[in-house]
């Protein structure tokens, strides 16, 4: 490896989000608001992988997420993992879960709830963590996997 | 918010409905009681719904208060493009309590974060209608003296039909059994079987009326719609086989009476209207205590 690709890909703090299907990569992106991030950050997508055949992968700069912040990807890349690094040692290795509530993120699919009408913010009470389900806070309706529309 | 709001039956515990159907029977008995003097009641309604608008009307009418609202939205701001979040945030200033239809679901919940005073929800969309729930109870408990034990048949659309939805799960605690008459397309659907498979209830399922029915103490009847079917023909060969006729009657029991939440088409035939089991229309007038009940006791005037 020479060392321009190193300088890359190196991160001296911060956090690594691995394991994301490239596919899902964007959707991860807006999940976590990272167009919104003035640090450094390093996207990486259509990488080989044993598990996705494609993956992603996210680097941020001196960025550490909290649990209820990172939790959020779990809705689209349950298999998602992070590595927390402090000077450019891997301190921590994290996998994702979904939490048991979820706030905004996802539309209801529900064509004929509230939440579709209102400028409001979406609820979910999580039924199920594999696979997703989530159960509208306000019309009672579950929303699957197949119907995840990311707001 | 510290106020009571009243969206889902399941917001109040057994204990509290309990506590509801004593003061509507108090309510009933002691007619004179002017809990509502000098408080305003907004009714919004956001779809139509003259039956249900008229029972809260008379509600708090017989009560001593004021009503205040609207019973179609075309003559309100919300024709104007206003959200519900400001409709209510506006109206909650005007009044003590809010009651409100609306054809979308979980809107009610929605309006009872952002209102200021307490929310009843009078339906919204396919969701919830709790009042109805209540005073299907209130008939229940008036006609046979109790609420534990009851056989209860239910009849038509048990699928789209949110107040079977809501019955089943508020009867549910009195050790009930179930007897559920539908078309397969119309089955009760299997997330309220789970649920009183979890709750160690009872419950049959049959395609047509059967000589069982002498073993109901209560037959709640609804109206299949034709908009369920895709296919006219088989709604035509269908929708005779859940038909109430009178002679079917004969073998009931003295004490069995017949529910329906109204308006009813063709599924109870006329000629039933003049046997004493019928009682679709005293449930009706019970509407007005069952919903007396709720307004005091959101409004912390009863307890």
């Amino acid at each position: 490896m020479d060392k321009k690709e190193l300088k890359v890909s190196a991160l001296k703090n911060g956090t690594v989000i691995d394991h994301i299907p490239a596919k899902d990569l964007f959707q991860v992106i807006k999940i976590l608001n990272l167009e919104k991030v003035d640090n450094p950050i390093t996207f990486g997508t259509n990488l080989d992988s044993k598990k996705y055949g494609k993956k992603a992968i996210v680097k941020v700069s001196d960025r550490y997420f909290e649990d209820s912040e990172i939790n959020k990807i779990a809705l689209i890349a349950p298999e998602a993992n992070l590595n927390i690094i402090k000077n450019y040692e891997v301190v921590e290795k994290k996998s994702v879960e979904l939490p048991d509530q979820i706030k905004g993120i996802c539309k209801c699919m529900n064509p004929k709830c509230i939440t579709n009408a209102e400028p409001m913010l979406t609820k979910f009470d999580v039924v199920s963590k594999v696979p997703p389900a989530l159960k509208c806070y306000y019309c009672g309706k579950v929303t699957d996997q197949e119907h995840f529309v990311i707001i | 918010m510290n106020h009571k709001s009243l969206i889902s039956i399941t917001d109040f515990s057994t204990e509290e409905i309990l506590r509801v159907l004593e003061i509507a029977e108090d309510l009933e008995k002691n007619p004179d009681q002017h809990l509502l003097d000098g408080k305003v009641v907004a009714t919004l309604f956001f779809e139509p719904s003259t039956r249900t608008r008229l029972s809260f009307e008379s509600a708090i009418n017989r009560m001593g208060g004021r009503v205040i609202g609207f019973s179609d939205p075309n003559n309100s701001s919300v024709s104007k493009g206003e959200t519900l979040k400001d409709t209510i945030r506006i109206v909650s200033n005007y009044c003590d309590l809010i009651v409100m239809r609306h054809p979308l679901e979980g809107s009610s919940r929605y309006a009872s974060e952002v209102a200021t005073v307490p929310v009843i929800n009078a339906g919204d969309g396919a969701h919830q209608h709790p009042t109805q729930t209540l005073l299907d109870m209130y008939s229940i408990k008036k006609t046979q003296g109790r609420l534990d034990n009851i056989n209860i048949f239910m009849v038509g659309d048990l699928k789209y039909g949110r107040t079977v939805h809501s019955l089943v799960q508020a009867m549910s605690p009195f050790n009930p059994t179930f007897n559920f008459i539908s078309h397969p397309k119309l089955r009760m659907p299997q997330e309220y079987l789970e649920f009183l498979d979890s709750k160690g209830v009872r419950y049959y399922e049959h395609e047509t009326f059967t000589d069982i029915l002498s073993a109901a103490d209560i037959v709640y009847m609804t109206r299949v719609q034709r908009e369920r079917f895709q296919d006219l023909m088989e709604y035509e060969k269908t929708k005779d086989l859940y038909i109430l006729k009178n002679s079917m009657l004969e073998n009931t029991k003295p004490t069995m009476k017949i529910l329906h939440p109204l308006p009813r088409i063709n599924e109870i035939s006329q000629d039933v209207d003049p046997n004493p089991k019928a009682y679709y229309f005293e449930q009706a007038c019970n509407g007005v205590y069952a919903r007396q009940a709720v307004i005091s006791y959101v409004l912390g005037l009863r307890k």
